[in-house]
Order: C-alpha cells, then sequence, then structure tokens
C-alpha cells in the first residue's frame, strides 16, 4: 500500500487515510525522501485528521522523516493530530519535541511559509 | 456479553489486526474514543513486542464483568502471550527509553501508563505472558 504524495508549488502535501502498518510507513518515508529530492521541494505537510491511532513505532518513523527531510533542506509540519492520539502520545511518554505541528493543513501551510520567509 | 477475540500474531499484518480487533471490542463495550485509542495503542505494542522479539504469538482480548463488586465493574482484558526467549530483565524493559531494538523504549512503560492494571510474567526460555485492564469509567 503507498500513501500518495501531492505536489503543489514547492510544496509537498500528503493526507494519511490509510491504518499505518510498518510497512506502509516505513515505503512513505522512502518515497517522502526520494520525492522531495526529485521536486526540489523546500516545505512538506502530513495531514493525520484520519490517523486514529499513533504508536510508538509509528511515531519514530513521523519523527525520524521529518529528521531526515530537514537534513535534505525541506521543512515539515505535521498537522491535523486528533485528540485521542494526542492524549495517547503524551500517555505513552512520546513527546515529538521538536517536530513542527500546526492544527489543520490551512495552518499548516502558513507555518511552513512564516518558517521559510525567516 | 462473552465477546473474546484470539489474533494469532506472525507477521506486522498481525499487529494490525489486533489492535483492530481490539478497538472494534473497546466500541462495542462503550468505551470513550480516547480509551479507545489507549486500548488500540496498547494492543499494538504488545503485539509488536510478540513480533519483535518472540516472531510469534497471540494476543487475545476479552470483554470482563465484575458483578462481586458493586457497582459491577466492566472492562476490557488484553492478553499478549507467547513462547519467545522471555524477558531478561523486566526492570529494564519497563525503563522509559530503554530499548533493544532501536526503538523509542516508550512500549511497554507506556503500556502500563495507557491501561490500569498491567502484570508481566516472563521467564527465560520459556516465554512471556503480558495483561493488561482497562476499565470502564
Amino acid at each position: 500500500m503507498r500513501i500518495p504524495i501531492l505536489k503543489l508549488h514547492k510544496y509537498l502535501l500528503i493526507s494519511v487515510q490509510v491504518e499505518l502498518d510498518d510497512q506502509t510507513a516505513l515505503q512513505f518515508q522512502e518515497d517522502l525522501l526520494n520525492k522531495i529530492h526529485q521536486e526540489g521541494s523546500l516545505g512538506v505537510v502530513i495531514d493525520l485528521t484520519s490517523v486514529e491511532m499513533i504508536d510508538s513505532y509509528i511515531a519514530k518513523v513521523l519523527g525520524d522523516v521529518v529528521d531526515m527531510s530537514n537534513l535534505m533542506g525541506a521543512k515539515v509540519v505535521l498537522t491535523g493530530i486528533q485528540p485521542a492520539v494526542a492524549i495517547t502520545l503524551i500517555d505513552m511518554g512520546i513527546m515529538l519535541h521538536e517536530v513542527p505541528t500546526a492544527l489543520d493543513l490551512e495552518q499548516g501551510l502558513e507555518k511552513l511559509q512564516q518558517e521559510l520567509e525567516d | 456479553m462473552g465477546i473474546q477475540s484470539n489474533v494469532e500474531v506472525q507477521t506486522e499484518w498481525g499487529i494490525v489486526s489486533a489492535r483492530q480487533a481490539g478497538r472494534n471490542l473497546a466500541k462495542e463495550a462503550g468505551f470513550s474514543s480516547v480509551d479507545q485509542a489507549r486500548i488500540a495503542t496498547a494492543i499494538s505494542e504488545l503485539a509488536r513486542n510478540i513480533y519483535l522479539y518472540a516472531n510469534n504469538g497471540e494476543i487475545i482480548i476479552e470483554f470482563l464483568e465484575n458483578e462481586n463488586v458493586s457497582p459491577p465493574r466492566r472492562g476490557i482484558k488484553i492478553t499478549a502471550r507467547d513462547e519467545g526467549p522471555g524477558i531478561d530483565n523486566i526492570r529494564n524493559a519497563m525503563e522509559d527509553g530503554y530499548t533493544t531494538s532501536g526503538g523509542l523504549g516508550a512500549g511497554l512503560p507506556g503500556v502500563k501508563r495507557l491501561m490500569d492494571e498491567f502484570d508481566i510474567d516472563s521467564r527465560s526460555g520459556v516465554g512471556t505472558e503480558i495483561t493488561a485492564i482497562k476499565w470502564l469509567r
């Protein structure tokens, strides 16, 4: 299963609509980095509105993909994390400290724009 | 409701099936969406441990009803059972950030915090059984 990655000008947009199993998450990591490389993207928004559960493994994959994208020179914002997911992550002791987040896709794009202007 | 769900964990798909079964049962039992996420996440962590460390095992999810207390208590019990190598040092395994698999080390201590009751029985070379209960509030 592959998660579609959409290009919008200098950004990439991803809306995760599937149940994230390990393989899909790792495939996504690779696909996203390749796409950033191909398109020369400056920013990425990963929208998690439809994701009902993030366990420690998926959290690690997401945190890693943010770090990897940063290494390549692209900024990533995670958006739409559901209340139940946020509560569960903190219960688990997973903070995702250095990961930029925003409430929704719109604010995520604004955040990217701000970060890229700085 | 004597519902019970047994899921074999042998592949990564077993992890997904186990947590989906858990979420469905939690929903049916009347847990809030936050507790449904807690239960599904706890199952996912336990199933992943089976897959990573023991290769195969099973997750049993059952509905609990304790009528001996008043008011009667209802909840969901998760049992994760495998015949893997066992956990050498349970104290380490329960420590935040401790990992032997390159993960976040959040799994077992996380499950303990997500659930209301938590118990590990592990014997080196014999296997591991972890039980965790979430009560309906």
